[in-house]
């Protein structure tokens, strides 16, 4: 049978979402709206320290006065935010010593999404910090990293446990009144992840998270604060996927990364959540800021590969603010159907000899609207800054659009720049050339869509490399090999 | 009272000069309404975000100049492409010069906008053509509204001009600042073939704000090559909008040197419309103290089978600010398009700043669309194989810099242009290139 672009576009439409299930697990859930009772109950319910509700309410105050950014090339029925509840926690909490104990409904939903602990365990050796619905339930390998120094834990865990830390480093990357939606993610954050690497430590594994939206109408705010002590190395990876849902959810997380002189920090995210029906009904509305900074001969990379979400919104970035930093942005965002998103990254130049290398990969189908927007900044002081960056799209069908929208301001003389967008389709005679080789239509779709975005998958570590053509593979089915 | 409210009560003083029942007062009234509703624009707004014009509206302007301004030929004839024939529309601070112009009807019209305007012959063009193109944003309002004066040619089907038009704006000086709003409507007709050079010139260090619009049309297989100079002193300001429409199998070149100013905003957009409209937008910049220069560039594709092509060059030298603003939109049925565009920028000194921000906004699945962007300095090793040849740093740096910027002169196609845009680049660069081009 012959397999053309059309078969790929119609079994792109009618792809229906696989990972939307529904677990039912109790979860005590607050009464809707915002106010600084809630924000105060939610510090009191986590058992939080004075210093932190103060943290909380300041941030919630700026959120008050501040308006929902309208500069994004997205367009959407803007949520309400008194008709959301801020807190959703699963009921049962207990501290797990091995697998046995957990839910047996939660063991199954990870086996659903194909994580199993006990394989991850023994095989890919990935210490998992599996975040259902705001709260950390499980966090394996705890002992391994323990004895290095390592902490990894929940971040309202390292509130009380490691308050020094926590205090010195949260909102010191993005702070409270950074933006509309940072501000509200820093009044009401639920849970989220806390790592942190001291000095000279190389972390022996992958540390790695898992996100699932669960309940209906909770909106999911995770604050992640990644530490890397001088010297240190880490990877982390986050991945997430959420149930079909016919109301929008809102998810608008915080993602701290400080890579302090000579650490590495590597950052890789599969994002997976429900992008929508095919009429464009429901999916999840993902505003995330994401920032680094690095201090001297450090290097933050961030990589990433966006299918899920009806609207996107999420800019990972990075402050090179130490010399000889390098900052790094490999991205493949899969939008379909009705999805929206608006994707991509800064890099800020502060210090000499810094590098930074963009790598952005864009795939839209149906009537989607698919948007780069980036900006390279290079300082008065950052000498010899050099900059590459990369941005292709690639379109399948002409419902959807693609964008690029880089921005570049220089400031110094010495800088090195260079900015390439490309846009097309899957070329006729590229397919042709296939098949006159015998490979037919759709290994050959295949293929070149491999290509396309080989470049960034290649970045991503070999135990998220799976998981990532899986998710691929459910947004271009029929097109991955 | 700001600039802004200034203009507006001057509005109200010209409109008691204007016929009340002319469909052009209507034009006015709505234009100007536009412009009090929006105002100037701000860096806050998207498309102004590395623009400020701060600095042009604290001056007191005078709108309508007051006197008939005379010059002699003698002291501008430098800014006149004197070595060949031309057609010449000249431009005293706003007032038509007959004495330096040289205009014609014979075949073809190269006259003034203010004849066709007023004259009942032109209404039909007039009603077919004016702010036909032009969009309404605030500073294009702001031009229809006080529109009087401005060179208005039509080439006639298949007409081919034999000479360059030159379009030339002097201001004096002679009643201190002066705001002109220059409005130029161009109507090229089927198959007809035309160049024309505009420029504008300030003769003192009295401060000019420019606020210039030009609309042109171009018909079916119509050729129109636009070259614009901007070599203007430290206190003249210009901002000038540009919009083109093309029917099919048009083709349009506009290049735009940018080599002085205080501030120079360039709105240039073209709309294609009909297929296999061709469209080439070019320009050197070269900036040196504290002189801005923005590009805001727009290709709209509407019609399939279309090609555009973009290259920008610029040299920032001092604290000189340059940004290029290009924009391509690819509709949904403009398939087989062709869009290129590239920016390529060399920072000479601490203190310049760049800022580029290449946009491509694509509909359609069957395109070809690509932009490059790069900020770099001169090759240090292509620097040393001419230094280790005998020749000064100074002469080494000045051949890179004009092979940087050649592939823009190459495609300028009047000899006697190109050899005066050649010497304006040596005398920028600092340097005698020591050969003709």
């Amino acid at each position: 049978m012959k397999y053309t672009e059309d078969d790929l576009k119609k079994e792109l439409e009618t792809k229906e979402y696989e990972y939307g299930f529904y677990t039912d697990i109790d979860s005590d859930t607050f009464p809707i709206g915002l106010d600084e009772n809630i924000v105060r109950a939610i510090s009191k319910k986590k058992e939080e320290p004075q210093w932190m509700t103060d943290w909380r309410l300041e941030a919630f105050r700026h959120w008050k006065e501040m308006v929902e950014p309208e500069w994004a090339n997205v367009h959407y029925q803007k949520p309400d935010f008194q008709a959301i509840s801020y807190y959703s926690a699963p009921n049962k909490k207990p501290k797990y010593d091995s697998l046995d104990e957990v839910d047996p409904e939660l063991l199954d939903t990870f086996k659903r999404l194909g994580i199993s602990l006990d394989e991850q365990k023994k095989l890919a050796g990935v210490a998992v910090d599996i975040v259902m619905d705001s709260v950390s339930v499980a966090t394996t390998f705890k002992k391994t990293l323990a004895e290095k120094g390592i902490i990894f834990c929940s971040i309202s865990e390292a509130i009380k446990e490691h308050p020094e830390l926590v205090k010195k480093y949260i909102g010191s990357v993005v702070p409270q009144r950074d933006n509309f939606y940072a501000a509200l993610n820093s009044a009401v954050f639920s849970d989220g992840s806390f790592c942190y690497i001291p000095k000279g430590v190389r972390c022996p594994m992958e540390l790695s998270t898992y996100f699932r939206i669960n309940q209906a109408g909770t909106g999911q705010f995770e604050r992640t604060l990644v530490i890397a002590d001088e010297g240190s190395y880490v990877s982390y990876l986050e991945g997430c996927t959420a149930p079909s849902r016919d109301e929008n959810q809102l998810h608008a997380a915080v993602v701290e990364l400080v890579a302090l002189d000579d650490a590495e920090i590597k950052y890789s995210t599969v994002q997976n959540w429900y992008p929508g029906g095919k009429d464009g009904k429901g999916g999840v509305f993902n505003f995330v800021t994401k920032r680094g900074i690095c201090e001297k001969n450090a290097k933050i990379s961030w990589t990433q590969v966006e299918t899920g979400s009806a609207v996107t919104w999420k800019y990972p970035s990075c402050i090179l603010k130490g010399d000889n930093s390098i900052g790094e942005f490999y991205s493949i965002a899969v939008t379909n159907n009705y999805q929206q998103a608006d994707t991509g990254t800064k890099m800020v130049h502060l210090g000499k000899n810094t590098r930074s290398t963009i790598i952005s990969k864009g795939i839209s189908a149906g009537k989607s609207q698919n948007s780069y927007r980036g900006l390279v900044k290079i300082s008065p002081n950052a000498d010899n800054a050099r900059n590459f960056s990369q941005c292709d799209s690639l379109l399948m069908g002409n419902s959807c659009g693609a964008h690029t929208f880089p921005y570049i301001e220089v400031k110094n003389k010495t800088a090195q720049i260079e900015h390439e967008a490309t846009t097309s389709k899957i070329g006729e005679d590229q397919i042709f050339y296939c098949n006159q080789r015998g490979i037919n239509t759709e290994k050959a779709i295949a293929l070149i869509v491999n290509g396309f975005s080989k470049e960034v998958l290649n970045k991503l570590p070999m135990e998220f490399a799976v998981e990532a053509q899986k998710l691929l593979e459910i947004s271009l089915e029929g097109s991955v090999g | 009272m700001g600039l802004k409210d200034k203009l507006l009560s001057s509005y109200i003083a010209l409109e008691d000069h204007l016929e009340d029942d002319s469909p052009l007062h209507e034009l006015r009234s709505k234009a100007i309404k536009t412009f009090e509703a929006k105002g100037f624009p701000t860096k806050k707004e998207e498309a102004w975000k590395y623009t400020s014009l701060n600095s042009l509206l604290k001056t007191d302007y005078s709108i309508f100049p007051k006197q008939e301004n005379a010059i002699e030929f003698k002291d501008v004839k430098k800014y006149f492409l004197h070595e060949i024939d031309t057609y010449k529309i000249v431009f005293i601070d706003g007032v038509y010069n007959s004495f330096l112009s040289e205009t014609t009807h014979d075949k073809l019209d190269v006259c003034l906008l203010s004849s066709a305007l007023n004259k009942s012959k032109y209404k039909p063009i007039i009603e077919a053509y004016f702010n036909k193109v032009a969009k309404d944003d605030s500073l294009t309002s702001l031009n229809t509204a006080f529109a009087k004066e401005g060179a208005y040619i039509r080439i006639p089907k298949n007409k081919e001009v034999e000479k360059p038009i030159e379009i030339l704006n002097f201001s004096t000086g002679n009643e201190g600042a002066v705001l002109l709003q220059p409005r130029n409507l161009i109507v090229v007709e089927e198959n007809a073939h035309v160049q024309i050079i505009e420029r504008h010139q300030s003769l003192s260090e009295n401060a000019v704000f420019t606020n210039s619009v030009t609309e042109i049309f171009a018909e079916k297989r119509a050729y129109v090559d636009f070259y614009k100079i901007q070599n203007d002193g430290p206190s003249a300001s210009l901002i000038d909008n540009t919009y083109i429409s093309q029917d099919r199998d048009s083709n349009c070149k506009v290049h735009t040197f940018a080599f002085g100013g205080k501030l120079i905003r360039n709105n240039l957009n073209f709309y294609q419309n009909g297929e296999h409209c061709d469209s080439t937008l070019k320009g050197i910049t070269i900036l040196e103290n504290k002189q801005h220069v923005d590009h805001n560039t727009l290709v709209h594709h509407i019609a399939p089978n279309c090609e555009s092509h973009q290259d920008y060059k610029g040299i920032f030298g001092d604290a000189s600010t340059g940004v290029f603003n290009g924009k391509i939109v690819v509709e949904k049925d403009a398939q087989k398009t062709d869009a290129f565009q590239q920016n390529n920028n060399i920072l000479v000194d601490d203190k310049a700043t760049i800022n580029a921000k290449p946009q491509l906004e694509i509909f359609a699945d069957d395109v070809k669309c690509s932009h490059g962007c790069t900020i770099g300095q001169l090759d240090e090793e292509a620097l040393f194989y001419l230094r280790s040849r005998g020749i000064a740093k100074k002469e080494a740096r000045a051949l890179l810099m004009y092979a940087f910027a050649n592939t823009v002169l190459e495609s300028v196609k009047i000899p006697e242009l190109k050899g005066r845009i050649n010497k304006l680049i040596a005398k920028k660069i600092g340097v005698n290139l020591g050969f003709n081009v």
